[in-house]
Parts: structure tokens; C-alpha cells; sequence
């Protein structure tokens, strides 16, 4: 019986992860270097690579600040009522309920040249959706739980205390928190780098839908493939998965590396 | 540094923690803040830290308000009931916190924060982190580290509370002495009577969010002003009417009187150890405890069942002895006022003139 369970585990690894791991290297390759070359060097695939490189670190820059920020107001905010508390923590988890593409149709609708927002900026010469600011509110919704769902466990477990009696000893605030609160939620928010860079990396629905798969404009890597996909143009679309599949590895692999890192400290 | 309290009070939601509060505190004393759990004592040193806001009334160090003062501003040492240290830091590190922040040039830090170490009989440990010491340890770092700006008012909250009964004997005296020899002011919560009576030079009792009494631990033993001191402090037994008591019949008269008679209160013996034997009554042992340096001796009386102590010196008695019991004096009170009230029939009734 038991037997049967390692086996079955096995096979279901081995069908979900192994086998189209292959099948999209083999197939990446099936046209000789030179053609995996030519597909990846292409203008429209490395302005594609480009833009989501730009919207990942604009993303994890902004989530990581926005996260923490969120995460030390829901535990730590004694100025705001309970109740108030209560609300925003169970709005932080939104995005994992509702689907990305809702999500960025929701932006569409708020901020989208037929709305009164998206009519005013557009009007001072800041186009939201359909161009790079909107790829990253979208991306930025996605992700948004990851950060405050790492950081607040710890805020929570470490208490206020040690922060109070940094007070006592006359630290201010800013002091504090460099000295006494960042080396005890470091880590937490190292995972949540992590988790937002892959997830903000990977990201299609939203960004798909906000963005408008404008080829050398709004074009990201995963649109790129979709693209690709549907031309029949097989080569160029497992060319451009194997890139994100080996960067997604390599940040998986790191976060291992620095969980170990952790243990050791 | 002395410190005045005028009518503090606060609310947590609903919830009345500390009801006009008011209390003065001489230079260099060592106060015992000692009251039952959910008293109000832990908001009330919280208060004067300055991490509570009051809802209303005054805090004043040298006769200077410091209720709109942070806690950063106060000069003030807070020893927190579990430490609450640095835990990524070294104890060096944890020690010398409030000297870096106030950016205390290099050398005069390290001296400062050696001398502290050696003080605490920490020395050898500076290099180690918190969760490689022994509570013990731990609870001399924090003392450590809040003394180390040079506060003028140290405040701990249940400083013993998180060590275990044996080493926190030593600690006490070690915080004692330690007190003394620095000179400064300091307010400890506790709520163990031994350790409040033991410690400080004088005790406060806070009960329900209100001061009960302030003074020494001898004067509040003494003289207690209110029933909840009285029954708080040291061990008693209630007795609803005093009156059924041998020489106190006249005393208790009135509704809701009780009275409170502490073992110390009370001798046990037979008849010809007493000088006034019209004074006892009678009486039947009931229960015998052995308690090291004495007997406790549970005696019934009339219905009443009484505690008291007894020395190994004199003859020792057996349950179901019917023995003489002399009660010296009872603290009665009622809703409205407390009073000592002795033994009438201790006064001899045919004084012989000469």
C-alpha cells in the first residue's frame, strides 16, 4: 500500500513537472541552437523580456514597501479600530480569491479611457492602461498578499516589546525599527522577494488583459508566448517558457539556499 | 527622582483600569507595587514609562509634568516581564543599546558597558546571545541593559515572576543590594506579598484599579486601611460575627461587621499558660500542620474554625484536644470604616489597689 502512495507520487511529479519540463526543453531545441538563437533574439522577444523585467523590479520595489508598510499597520496599528483592522486583513487576501484577469478588468473599468479617471489622466498626457503604469498596478494586485502575508506572522510573533523597550532606552522610531524590528522580519521579507519576483514574473490574466499585448510596446515574456503559441510558432514560445522556467528555478533554488542560511543563524 | 502622581485614570474600551490613581514617591526609594492580577498596577508603571497614554491626570519627575514627554524623553529604565530583549544581539550588544543611541563616544561605552557587566556578575557571558542564557542570566542583562543610560527612575515589571522559587530568592536580594548600592529610584509589580514585603521600602496596594494603601510594609501590616489590605497582606481568617467570640461581645454590634483575626492574633495552650485565663475560651484542636519552624494549629471555637501558630518549645498538642484559646484582638469593619478592637476581658476586671 504504501508502496503504491511513493509510486503514485512519482507519477503524478513525473507528469505535471518532469515531462513537460522535457518536452519544452527538447522542443526549444528542435531547431538547432541557431534557431533558439534567432527566436529569443528577435526585437519583439527582447523588448518582451525587457518589459517584464522592468515591471518585475518596478513590482518588487513598490510590494515590498507597500507590503511591509501594510503588514506594520495591520498588527502594529493601535490608532485604527479593531474592526477596521479586521476589514483591511481580510481585503489583503482579495487577490487570491478573485481571478487575475477580473482583476485586471477591474482596472481596466476604473482607470480605462472610457472611465473619468482614465479620461482625466489621459488628458494630462499619463496613459494608465494600455501602457506600462497600468501593467504594473496589475501586476502589483497580484502580488500584493505575498509580502503582508510573510512579514505579519513575525510582526505578530516578536510582539511589541522589544520595540518598547528600545523606546525606554531612547531610541525613536526609525532607530528601532533598523536595529530592533528589520533583523527580526529580514528574512520574512527576503521570502517575499522571492515569492513576489516569481509571481510578478509569471504573471499573464491581468497584465494580458490591462495591457493590451501591444507587440514592442506592452508586450511582456508571458503575452510573448501566448502570442507565439498561437501563430504556431513553437520553437520561439518554448524558447521564451525555458528562460522564464530557468529563472524561476534559479529563485527557487535561492530561496532553499537562504531557508538553510536562516537554520544556520 | 521624585515623582508625583495626581488623579491618573484609564480606560481600556470599557474596561476601567486605573481609577484616580494619586501617590508620591521620595528619591531613591524602592517601591513595591503589589495588588492581585488584572489590578492595574502593570498600567499604571506603563503610565509612568510613558507607553500608556493616561485618560486623565498628571505625572510629574522633579515636579515637572512629563505626561506629553515620549517614553524616549523620560530618563526612565523599564525591566519588561519577559525581558524583552534583543534577541539578535549579543548581551554586550543588548547592554549597550541606549548608550549607542544616545552616540556615547566609543570608549566611555565599552567602559560603561564592562562596568555593568561585571555588576551583574555577568562577565565571560558578554559575547553570548539571549537564548544561550539561563532566565537568571537573562533578567540581569535587562537590568543590565535599562541601567546602562543612567536612568533616574527604573521601572520592573514583574521582575521575578518568569524564574523559578529558588533562584529567585537570590535574585531578590541581589536586586536588593544592587538598588541600594546604585541609588535609584525604582517601582516594582509584583503580585507575591513575600517578595513585596521583602524587597521594598515601601509598598503600595493597588486592587480593582484603585491605590488601597501606601506605607511600609510594617505600618500596612500594622495598620491596615482597608479590608482588602487587611485580607491581602499576611494570613487571617474571616469570622461574620465577632460577638459569639470571648471578649468581644460588645464589639461587632451593627449590620455588615465583620471581623479579620490573623494566627498571630490568636494562642492556643491549656490553662495554666495564660497569666488571664478568664480571658480564653474553650476550645478543640483540630487539625495539626507541621511547618518547619512551628506547629499551625487549626482550632475550633463555637463554630468558628481559627488559625494560629504555635511554638516546637511548648508542649505539643494532639487533634481533638480541648485546649484554652485566647483571640488578643480582632480588625473589624463594615462598608463604612475599619477599627482595631481588643480582647475587653484582657483588662482585668478587679484591678487590686494598693
Amino acid at each position: 500500500m504504501n508502496k503504491l502512495w511513493i509510486v503514485l507520487t512519482y507519477a503524478v511529479f513525473t507528469v505535471l513537472l518532469i515531462i513537460p519540463l522535457v518536452k519544452m526543453t527538447t522542443a526549444a531545441f528542435s531547431g538547432g541552437l541557431g534557431a533558439l538563437g534567432d527566436a529569443l533574439s528577435r526585437p519583439e522577444a527582447l523588448h518582451a523580456f525587457m518589459m517584464t523585467a522592468l515591471v518585475v523590479v518596478t513590482v518588487t520595489l513598490l510590494n515590498t514597501l507597500l507590503g511591509m508598510m501594510t503588514a506594520v499597520y495591520l498588527v502594529r496599528g493601535n490608532w485604527m479600530s479593531r474592526w477596521l483592522r479586521r476589514l483591511m486583513n481580510s481585503l489583503v487576501d482579495l487577490p487570491y480569491a478573485v481571478s487575475p484577469v477580473i482583476g485586471g478588468l477591474m482596472i481596466v473599468l476604473l482607470l480605462g479611457p472610457g472611465s473619468a479617471a482614465g479620461a482625466f489622466f489621459d488628458h494630462i498626457g499619463f496613459k494608465i492602461v494600455y501602457a506600462f503604469p497600468g501593467m504594473v498596478i496589475a501586476t502589483l494586485f497580484v502580488t500584493f498578499p505575498l509580502m503582508v502575508r510573510e512579514v505579519m506572522p513575525v510582526l505578530q510573533e516578536i510582539g511589541t516589546q522589544q520595540e518598547e523597550a528600545a523606546s525606554t532606552l531612547g531610541a525613536y522610531s526609525w532607530t528601532t525599527f533598523w536595529k530592533v524590528t528589520w533583523p527580526s522580519i529580514r528574512w520574512a521579507v527576503i521570502y517575499g522577494v522571492v515569492l513576489t519576483i516569481a509571481r510578478a514574473l509569471g504573471e499573464f490574466g491581468a497584465v494580458l488583459v490591462v495591457s493590451g499585448n501591444i507587440i514592442n510596446r506592452t508586450q511582456t515574456a508571458t503575452t510573448l508566448i501566448y502570442q507565439d503559441v498561437e501563430n504556431f510558432n513553437v520553437t520561439s514560445a518554448n524558447g521564451a517558457a525555458l528562460v522564464l522556467a530557468a529563472f524561476s528555478i534559479g529563485l527557487m533554488l535561492l530561496m532553499e539556499w537562504a531557508k538553510k542560511r536562516r537554520g544556520v543563524h | 527622582m521624585h515623582i508625583e502622581v495626581r488623579g491618573l485614570n484609564k480606560h481600556f474600551g470599557s474596561f476601567h483600569a486605573v481609577k484616580d490613581v494619586s501617590f508620591d514617591i521620595a528619591k531613591g526609594h524602592l517601591i513595591g507595587l503589589l495588588g492581585p492580577s488584572g489590578g492595574g498596577k502593570t498600567s499604571v508603571l506603563r503610565m509612568l514609562a510613558g507607553l500608556e497614554q493616561p485618560d486623565a491626570g498628571e505625572i510629574l519627575f522633579h515636579g515637572e509634568p512629563v505626561t506629553d514627554l515620549l517614553p524616549q524623553e523620560r530618563g526612565i529604565g523599564f525591566v519588561f516581564q519577559n525581558y524583552a530583549l534583543f534577541k539578535h544581539m549579543t548581551v554586550f550588544d543588548n547592554i549597550a543599546f541606549g548608550l549607542k543611541v544616545k552616540k556615547v563616544p566609543k570608549a566611555v561605552l565599552k567602559e560603561r558597558v564592562m562596568e555593568l557587566v561585571e555588576l551583574t556578575g555577568l562577565s565571560g557571558f558578554e559575547k553570548r546571545y539571549p537564548h544561550q542564557l539561563s532566565g537568571g542570566q537573562r533578567q540581569r542583562v535587562a537590568f543590565a541593559r535599562a541601567l546602562a543610560p543612567e536612568p533616574q527612575l527604573l521601572l520592573l515589571d514583574e521582575p521575578f515572576a518568569a524564574i523559578d522559587a529558588k533562584i529567585r530568592q537570590e535574585l531578590r536580594s541581589w536586586l536588593r543590594e544592587l538598588i541600594e548600592r546604585v541609588g535609584i529610584t525604582s517601582i516594582f509589580v509584583t503580585h507575591d506579598q513575600d517578595e513585596a514585603i521583602e524587597v521594598a521600602d515601601e509598598i503600595m496596594i493597588m486592587n480593582q484599579g484603585r491605590l488601597e494603601q501606601k506605607g511600609t510594609p510594617w505600618d500596612i501590616y500594622k495598620e491596615p486601611k482597608t479590608p482588602f489590605v487587611a485580607s491581602f497582606i499576611g494570613e487571617s481568617t474571616i469570622i461574620d460575627d465577632v460577638s459569639e467570640l470571648r471578649g468581644f461581645e460588645e464589639a461587632g454590634s451593627g449590620a455588615g461587621t465583620r471581623a479579620l483575626i490573623r494566627p498571630e492574633y490568636i494562642e492556643v495552650g491549656d490553662a495554666h499558660e495564660f497569666t488571664m485565663p478568664s480571658a480564653t475560651e474553650e476550645g478543640v484542636v483540630h487539625r495539626l500542620h507541621f511547618r518547619g519552624s512551628e506547629w499551625m494549629v487549626e482550632v475550633e471555637v463555637g463554630g468558628h474554625k481559627l488559625m494560629t501558630y504555635r511554638s516546637l518549645e511548648k508542649p505539643s498538642l494532639t487533634p481533638g484536644q480541648h485546649v484554652r484559646v485566647l483571640v488578643h484582638r480582632a480588625y473589624m469593619f463594615n462598608e463604612e470604616r475599619s477599627w482595631m478592637e481588643e480582647n475587653r476581658l484582657k483588662v482585668d476586671p478587679m484591678p487590686v489597689m494598693i
